[in-house]
């Protein structure tokens, strides 16, 4: 009986890097929304984590976030990511205007063993990763209006030894002169353990 | 000695019938030559060097022998050899032509010393001090969150695509809405700051792209309420209904013929309607359009009407066959179009944010169908549009939403003469015929209307009361009121241009009724 119990709120590592993937994926297209970075004309609501959520509609849009993020899911499981780094710069000048941080951390056992299980409930994760969601829909109301057409670029930070595909190539870390740093809610899988830090251009 | 070859040299040059002695010299003299100049050049090697960076014996040994090595005479000998050779023996650092195609190096602007140094100093460049080392971490670890030596950073190739052209963050409305301060300085008339009158507009569809009232010169008000024309006379404060369509159709733009009673009825199916409001009668339909016809001008006799599909035509209301010009320069709905009182100048403006300006003359028969001007300033569609009445060039114009500015153009040399923020979408905009100054009005936050001052552009009065939007805006034809017609379904009277009391007995001399004689239509 307690052995039931126990299986019924695990969640797997996978589990955990889906749910992760998740969170990026929708944190990342209601950045897109809420910043204004592409017409509100190219999204569509989704209900998702108990939230309807802006996905962007946009086939390009989603041809670059649908491989990075699968590609980040395996590097996720064979934990070589440090953190993914969402960049927003001036399309014109590509100038930094603002840096959205996902910091991974690895909880639990240091290996990555694939069968490895948290014993975190479902619901109480989605309710933290649901918190964060809504949280980065509010920094709308403090962050400096992006005045410019805006690009986003993916970053991820990883370890040294990861194989690395055809399609990826290494890049210069981008900041942000004189920036603010706001460091969002967290969220943990027992598992995986995300922060969101949002850095911005701070008002002259 | 070198004076001695130099003259020997010279004499063999001169001198044809010798045996030939001009070639190289012999080897003898040569080596006395180099001992000689050699030894003195020693000398005069150390002082250049030791004034220059390293006063190193190694150094000036070094150049010494490369100087040596320059001036072994090239195997072929050249014609020039004679003042060449005095050259070289006198300054053997430079010599004047540098033999043949031999690359020599100029060892002498070269720090050896030092390049080896810095060669060597880069492999030891890792090795920093343990407090560098961790001064470096920690800066990284500032910087981007982690130690960068123990991290790569990757990204996708196929990059996301930017944003689309010419899109502007809509978000920019959000940001911006706080009442902006009035002028300080006080102001030397009042203005009533509430409505004069209120009218009920029941049915007034709300779109920004109609022009729904007219004020006519009779003081008669025209209103377009969904389906029905109503008149209002202001002297009498009778309401007529003129006319009512059938069907889905419902009216889009009213505009009263300048000094007559005629009345042009845009409808949403396109055909627009000609009525005689002296006598209640329609004269006649003209269809020129396909779709809705939001905005007309008349200039005389030339009806211009705008539509849906940007199109806009020049109608001459005498004949049969009214259209005179089509012109296409509108990529969607037309939404403003005034004629300047003058006749000199049409704008018109669209939702494709362009504002176009076009050259006529009175009583003209054929129009250009090109703009003279074509302004894409504005970040929105540009419906408020209204010439000046004292400086016949100037045009005002408004943008909507994203746009939110008034702009002044110069329309003979094209020039935008000033712009102001005016913080809301600009629903319409007229200038009065009693003060310098204009009256805009607005739509969110404050659904207000603004009298600015011009040229200053300083705020006179905001005129609140309207619970939505403002749609359109009409001047009576004493120019003391002004009417706006609102979203929230009601028409408000502002008397903010009432003349000035001590100008009022000027003024009411020259107010005869205008003649009715004026340009009738035929």
């Amino acid at each position: 009986m307690a052995t039931k119990q126990q299986s019924q709120n695990a969640i797997t590592l996978k589990g955990s890097a889906k749910l992760v993937m998740d969170y990026l994926n929708f944190g990342i297209n209601s950045i897109l929304f809420q910043r204004g970075i592409y017409p509100p004309e190219s999204f569509k609501t989704e209900e998702h984590f108990g939230l309807s959520i802006l996905v962007s509609t946009d086939e390009k849009i989603q041809q670059f976030l649908t491989p990075v993020l699968s590609q980040m899911k395996d590097w996720l499981l064979e934990q070589k990511i440090q953190k993914l780094s969402m960049v927003v710069s001036n399309v014109t000048n590509k100038e930094v205007m603002e840096r959205w941080d996902f910091k991974v951390q690895y909880e639990g056992s240091n290996d990555s063993n694939p069968d490895s299980i948290g014993n975190k409930e479902l619901s109480t994760i989605q309710k933290e990763i649901r918190d964060v969601l809504r949280q980065i829909c509010s920094t709308v109301s403090f962050l400096p209006l992006l005045d410019c057409p805006c690009a986003f670029d993916l970053q991820i930070y990883t370890k040294p030894d990861v194989e690395v595909p055809q399609e990826w190539a290494e890049t210069a870390p981008s900041y942000i002169a004189n920036s603010q740093e706001l460091q969002l809610r967290s969220f943990s899988t027992s598992l995986h353990r995300m922060d969101t830090v949002v850095s911005y251009k701070a008002d002259f | 000695m070198s004076q001695f070859a130099f003259v020997n040299d010279l004499k063999s040059a001169v001198r044809m019938d010798e045996p030939i002695t001009n070639g190289p010299a012999p080897r003898w003299m040569k080596k006395s030559v180099e001992s000689t100049s050699s030894s003195s050049n020693t000398s005069r090697n150390k002082i250049s060097t030791s004034g220059s960076f390293s006063g190193h014996m190694k150094l000036s040994k070094e150049t010494i022998d490369l100087m040596a090595a320059k001036r072994t005479p090239s195997k072929t000998p050249k014609k020039s050899k004679s003042p060449a050779s005095r050259s070289a023996s006198n300054t053997p650092a430079k010599p004047k032509t540098p033999g043949g195609d031999r690359f020599i190096p100029s060892r002498m602007s070269t720090n050896f010393d030092m390049s080896h140094f810095k060669m060597n100093q880069e492999n030891e460049n890792l090795d920093l001090s343990p407090t560098q080392a961790d001064y470096r971490k920690a800066m990284s670890e500032n910087l981007h969150g982690c130690d960068i030596n123990n991290v790569r950073v990757l990204s996708y190739q196929n990059k996301a695509p930017a944003p689309p052209e010419g899109y502007q963050n809509a978000l920019k409305v959000v940001y911006s809405q706080s009442k902006t301060p009035m002028n300080v300085r006080g102001n030397t008339r009042y203005i009533p700051h509430a409505p004069d009158r209120i009218l009920d507009a029941p049915e007034i569809v709300d779109d920004y792209y109609l022009n729904l009232i007219d004020w006519s010169f009779s003081n008669i008000l025209a209103v377009a309420l969904g389906t029905s024309v109503y008149l209002w006379n202001a002297d009498t404060g009778a309401i007529d209904q003129l006319l009512d369509l059938e069907g889905a159709d419902y009216i889009t733009s009213l505009s009263w013929i300048p000094n007559g009673h005629l009345l042009a009825v845009g409808t949403s199916l396109g055909p627009v309607q000609l009525w005689d409001v002296s006598q209640t009668k329609r004269l006649r339909i003209m269809n020129s359009h396909s779709s809705r016809v939001g905005a007309m001008s008349w200039n005389n006799h030339i009806l211009t009407t705008g539509s849906r599909n940007g199109q806009l035509v020049h109608n001459d209301v005498r004949h049969r066959e009214h259209i005179i010009t089509i012109i296409q320069s509108h990529t969607q709905e037309v939404c403003g179009l005034k004629w300047s009182t003058d006749g000199r100048y049409l704008a018109s403006g669209g939702n494709d944010n362009l504002l176009n300006v076009y050259s006529g003359l009175p009583g003209q028969t054929t129009y250009h169908s090109e703009p003279i001007y074509s302004f894409s300033q504005h970040q929105a569609a540009v419906k408020a549009l209204d010439w000046c009445p004292w400086q016949t060039n100037v045009l005002a114009s408004g943008g909507g939403t994203a746009d939110r500015t008034i702009r002044f153009w110069n329309c003979n040399n094209g020039q935008c003469i000033n712009s102001v923020n005016a913080n809301s979408q600009v629903c319409a905009i007229l200038w009065s015929k009693t003060y310098r100054e204009l009256v805009s009005a607005h739509g969110f936050a404050n659904n207000q209307l603004t009298i600015w001052k011009y040229p200053s552009l300083t705020k006179v009065a905001e005129l609140t009361g309207h619970t939505n939007r403002i749609l359109n805006l009409a001047m009576s034809p004493d120019g003391s009121t002004v009417l706006s017609a609102g979203a929230d379904e009601t028409l408000r009277m502002w008397k903010c241009f009432l003349p000035d009391p001590n100008k009022k007995k000027e003024k009411e001399k020259r107010s005869s009724r205008p003649t009715l004689l004026g340009p009738g239509l035929r």
